[in-house]
């Protein structure tokens, strides 16, 4: 299981990777939506994914990103791939 | 309910806005053909140069005879999938010829290059499955990849130290798993690190396909593609390619010696469930092949023109997106706008070659994409070299 403490280490990266693409300066928080709401294209979504892969060790299939929407949700996928990893 | 095409309206606004640059790079019409290199586009003879006419024998008389043979002997079209009443004797002497050609065991041919990906990758690959593809993929890889089920593992481009960690990390399970890379990409004109990814497979367990459609007849002591040049087709499993270019017709193929390849006659569905390809270009494909089996000399002219076309917009200051010389020949813009402006000025000086905007394009980069044919004269090279200085002095009045 992992604690709220791991979530937080977990955002916390996944934030600081999507700085660089959030270039209208919009506030990040959980619920954020990174295609919508950071008005990222699909090629530039898939660059910010193989930076996450690399931080976390983890590999994300491209299949998983279907259900991804929002920051929340990519901690969400992280934490499971760390743990089946 | 929302309209189902409202989606597309950022899309469509974006197409909108590039139209009124001047023509419309996505429904350019050529006139009429003069040539393998030569058209009449908006009532202007235009010199071809984004074609993918490689070895440039669209126009060959035997060929075409071929094809015209064809036409009379076999009817217009096929009527039927190849499982059911669509496989001729064309079909089967065109298979037996690019096996041969390739040195494999066995070969099936699809109706298009899209559909040879589509019908090799999810006949190959289930959900059980996973597929390392390099992300600068053309898209039939793509959508190859999502038909099959199989998880999917993008891998930076060309990057061979990022797939082996990849490979390394990945536990396969019961599952197998495929790598795809193609020969030669298509829009920077580079090719795959084939010899570093072959030699991946002595340190993991996994099937090689190499989609040899841009590389076919043009890399290689054969034309075999970038596995023959670079000595390891015996690591390649699958190779597929396509008719559509340096065959100059349209279908595509699939070669392998794996002893149980002819399954996927009736276990790929992109095959199966479609029309089989016409007679003409059944008979046109073939012929042709004969030809730059016999012309190596193609080839030759090929690599020479492209080494014209490289170094002669090097010369003259455009920023190009590879460094070796290919017969892919994209100048990097440094902006969208600036790459569609360039592009109408280069039509309006009688040349054509390929717009290719982001997100579609490695980088993100705006390319004016040109391919170089063998069927290109030494005037119709200087041509397109004068028309792209002429583009840009045209282009520096306008500030965009």
């Amino acid at each position: 299981m992992s604690t709220d403490n791991d979530n937080r280490q977990v955002e916390t990266t996944i934030m600081e990777l999507l700085a660089p693409y959030n270039k209208q300066g919009v506030a990040l928080a959980p619920d954020t939506d990174i295609a919508a709401d950071l008005n990222i294209d699909s090629a530039d979504v898939l660059n910010f994914v193989m930076e996450v892969e690399d931080a976390f060790d983890i590999d994300i299939p491209v299949n998983d990103l279907s259900d991804v929407r929002t920051v929340a949700d990519l901690v969400a996928l992280v934490q499971s791939r760390i743990g089946s990893a | 309910m929302p309209d189902l095409l409202k989606k597309y309206h950022k899309l469509k606004q974006r197409h909108d806005a590039l139209v009124q640059l001047g023509t419309d790079a996505v429904q350019l019409v050529n006139e009429q053909l003069l040539s393998p290199t030569r058209a009449i586009i908006n009532g202007r003879e235009t010199v071809l140069a984004g074609t993918n006419n490689y070895l440039g024998l669209t126009f060959e008389p035997e060929c075409i005879e071929a094809g015209r043979k064809a036409l009379e002997e076999y009817g217009t079209g096929t009527t039927g999938s190849r499982i059911a009443n669509g496989t001729y004797a064309l079909h089967v002497a065109l298979e037996q010829a690019l096996a041969e050609f390739m040195g494999r065991q066995h070969c099936m041919v699809f109706s298009t290059g899209f559909q040879a990906n589509l019908g090799m990758i999810a006949g190959l690959a289930g959900p059980k499955d996973t597929i390392f593809i390099d992300m600068d993929s053309h898209a039939s890889i793509f959508d190859g990849c999502r038909l099959s089920g199989a998880t999917v593992v993008l891998f930076r481009h060309n990057d061979v130290e990022h797939l082996r960690r990849r490979l390394k990390r990945h536990d396969a399970g019961e599952g197998g798993r495929l790598v795809i890379v193609e020969g030669l990409y298509s829009m920077l004109g580079d090719t795959a690190p084939l010899r570093e990814i072959a030699a991946l497979k002595q340190e993991f367990d996994f099937q090689l396909l190499v989609d040899e459609a841009h590389s076919f007849g043009v890399l290689g002591k054969h034309g075999r593609g970038l596995a023959e040049q670079e000595d390891v087709e015996q690591a390649v499993d699958f190779v597929v390619g396509t008719f559509s270019k340096s065959l100059g017709g349209i279908g595509g193929y699939a070669v392998s010696d794996h002893p149980d390849f002819d399954v996927l006659r009736y276990a790929s569905r992109p095959y199966m469930f479609t029309a089989a390809p016409s007679p003409a270009s059944m008979a046109t494909t073939l012929c042709i092949l004969r030809q730059i089996a016999r012309r190596p000399q193609l080839r030759k002219k090929l690599w020479d023109n492209a080494a014209l076309l490289h170094n002669g917009l090097k010369e003259r200051g455009f920023e190009l997106g590879h460094e070796a010389v290919s017969p892919v020949v994209a100048v990097i813009c440094p902006t969208q706008e600036y790459a569609v402006a360039m592009w109408n000025a280069l039509l309006q000086h009688g040349v054509y070659v390929n717009l290719a905007l982001p997100p579609g394009t490695p980088k993100k980069l705006a390319l004016l994409r040109c391919s170089v044919s063998a069927a290109h004269t030494a005037e119709e090279i200087e041509t397109v070299l004068q028309a792209f200085v002429k583009a840009r002095d045209a282009v520096a009045t306008m500030q965009v």
